[in-house]
């Protein structure tokens, strides 16, 4: 294992990707994200790796497309409005069950919004923007280093599931810098390795087998169905083996928060001025988003008085939030917009809103 | 006895969705019979975007797969990333290349992808019910121009195989048809030198096929060869119009 450097988040993303295998990226340029676009660009022609940067997010995430039907490990990164031209692309990537991993450096929207850090893309990472029925797989890592160790395992699902998968980061976890540990270097899939790997993909038949097809069209109903209850068997499958979160101090807590991504460490800080006042706070901290850790909500003592979701948004994961608690406890938002990431101190004003001791 | 004449085995045997009279089914053969006599068939990997050719991995005996509308070029720089040793190439139609793919298609040609393109010119859509197409004649009439193509609101057909030749990445450019015995001849040897250029690593090939589509155009297979023939060529002149040393 590599000693401690000091790195930024970008750059550790990238360096994690490559370290994980990934030998392919496509890209193009949108802030908050550019230094990852940059790392590859210079990083990846030195490990024999390839670099192309796309005409338009469009042409990216069908070139990973294209790289990775035919057997290549591929990552891709974007902010919000990048991530919001990919959707038909992870729709059909999803419906060609194709591996894939994801980074979505989230900004400040609708629209084209700002440029600093938002939580505003859970509704587009965890419901789909794209058609049809299919999930990807998101995870949130809340610091640069937990991005750095999802990364490897992003890649290991990806291609277990054939699914793609996203890791929602956000502008700050992008931005900032931190110390981070990187593992050893997972070595690259060889070329003639592909075809044992990766029976299903497009390696040539050598008119030794009978041709691979990679497709999405199915014009008889009754085939797509099939096809659709086949992949959602994997999505229950999901359910029952990603799901991730941690817990803080949900036994003798009066009100419980619940925050994702960097907004958790935001969160952990409105615990310390609760407790000051004599509160009790506690945290759920999901790191899986799809599929959600409802059971999570299980684990809250009936003594609680409310739960608060903390988002930079207007709310979007509160609806999951509301599904956890099913009816037990009330729910409220504490909620900044526009690229403003929120202070303990409104978290802990909010908190005590909840409880109904605000003064 | 002597055998003088076999199906190509790049063409499975299978019954085509293609609508009597069109000449898809020629173009795949023709891309098919290069392929195998140039012993490519089982180093290839081929891509069908939207459009009635989506279904070409239902004929071809070679490694493929669907896209989405109009990205095949952006597909296909993938393919080409994780397979540098392969042949590869995007099969697609008017409206998929020269409509909603304009962009993945001019900077496909611009970055020189090493894969050969080949271009369905039929002037309409097909798989949607006879829309128009960005290369629907002026006048021509269609489900979406009941009185003929207007230039004054629609524009002029784009010529596709002109617009890629401006690119230097594109080395090899060359229109043909499909709508005698000799041009289908003359496409044969456009296709084999697109395949020879991608072959020696040369750049981007493309080849634009005129190509009919007797249901849309509301006439039967005879007289969409001659309606081809009188209204298309004139407009879209056949060709070549790049060609590098080595393949001439």
């Amino acid at each position: 294992m590599s000693g401690k450097v000091l790195m930024k988040g970008n750059e550790a993303f990238a360096e994690a990707a490559i370290r994980s295998g990934c030998r392919y990226y496509f890209g193009y340029p949108i802030t908050p994200q550019n230094e990852i676009t940059e790392y590859m660009s210079r990083e990846l022609p030195k490990v024999g790796g390839s670099f192309v940067q796309a005409e338009s997010e469009i042409a990216a995430i069908n070139m990973a497309y294209g790289c990775a039907v035919a057997g290549g490990k591929v990552f891709i990164s974007s902010s919000s409005p990048g991530i919001a031209l990919m959707q038909e692309g992870f729709s059909f990537l999803c419906s060609t069950e194709i591996p894939l991993v994801i980074l979505n450096v989230s900004r400040g929207g609708p629209g084209v919004g700002s440029i600093q850090p938002g939580q505003a893309d859970y509704y587009q990472a965890t419901r789909g923007g794209g058609n049809g029925d299919y999930h990807l797989l998101v995870f949130a890592p809340s610091s640069i280093q937990e991005a750095v160790d999802l990364m490897p395992q992003a890649f290991q699902i990806a291609q277990e599931y054939r699914n793609p998968v996203m890791l929602l980061a956000d502008g700050m976890l992008g931005q900032m810098m931190e110390p981070v540990v990187l593992f050893e270097p997972i070595p690259a899939d060889r070329g003639e390795d592909i075809p044992g790997i990766k029976p299903w993909a497009l390696t040539g038949t050598g008119e030794k087998r009978p041709h691979n097809v990679i497709k999405s069209l199915y014009l008889k109903p009754e085939e797509l169905e099939v096809r659709i209850l086949e992949r959602h068997r994997k999505y229950e499958k999901a359910k029952k083996e990603l799901v991730r979160y941690e817990t803080v101090g949900l036994e003798d807590a009066e009100a419980v928060m619940v925050a994702y991504g960097s907004t958790a460490r935001i969160a952990e800080e409105a615990i310390e001025i609760l407790a000051e006042e004599g509160i009790k706070a506690g945290l759920i901290r999901p790191i899986s988003l799809w599929p959600y850790p409802y059971e999570a909500f299980d684990s809250i003592p009936d003594s609680v008085k409310a739960v608060v979701s903390v988002e930079l948004s207007m709310g979007q994961m509160l609806d999951d939030v509301k599904i956890g608690c099913r009816g037990r406890f009330p729910v409220s938002l504490s909620g900044r917009a526009g690229g403003i990431l929120i202070t303990p101190r409104e978290i802990a004003s909010n908190v005590r809103k909840a409880l109904g001791v605000e003064r | 006895m002597k055998t003088v004449f076999e199906f190509t085995r790049g063409m499975l045997p299978e019954e085509t969705t293609y609508c009597p009279g069109c000449t898809h089914g020629i173009a795949h053969r023709l891309i098919m019979e290069v392929l195998e006599e140039k012993g490519l068939l089982g180093e290839t990997i081929g891509v069908a975007p939207i459009g009635c050719s989506i279904l070409a991995h239902q004929y071809m005996n070679i490694d493929m797969c669907e896209s989405a509308h109009g990205r095949a070029p952006a597909v296909a720089t993938g393919i080409r990333r994780a397979q540098p040793d392969k042949i590869v190439f995007t099969y697609q139609g008017d409206g998929d290349l020269a409509s909603i793919g304009t962009g993945e298609i001019v900077h496909a040609a611009c970055r020189g992808e090493q894969f050969t393109t080949f271009f369905i010119n039929n002037a309409i859509y097909g798989m949607t019910g006879g829309q128009m197409a960005p290369t629907s004649l002026p006048g021509q009439k269609t489900t979406t121009t009941a009185e003929g193509r207007n230039t004054e609101v629609s524009g002029n057909p784009i010529r596709m195989a002109e617009l890629i030749a401006t690119l230097s990445g594109a080395v090899f450019v060359e229109r043909v048809s499909l709508d005698s015995p000799a041009n289908v001849r003359k496409a044969k040897i456009a296709v084999r030198k697109a395949i020879e250029v991608q072959q020696k690593r040369l750049g981007f090939s493309f080849v634009e096929i005129l190509s009919t589509c007797p249901t849309n155009w509301g006439c039967n297979p005879v007289k969409a060869l001659e309606w081809l023939r009188e209204n298309m060529i004139p407009y879209y002149p056949l060709g070549n119009l790049k060609c590098p040393e080595e393949v001439k």
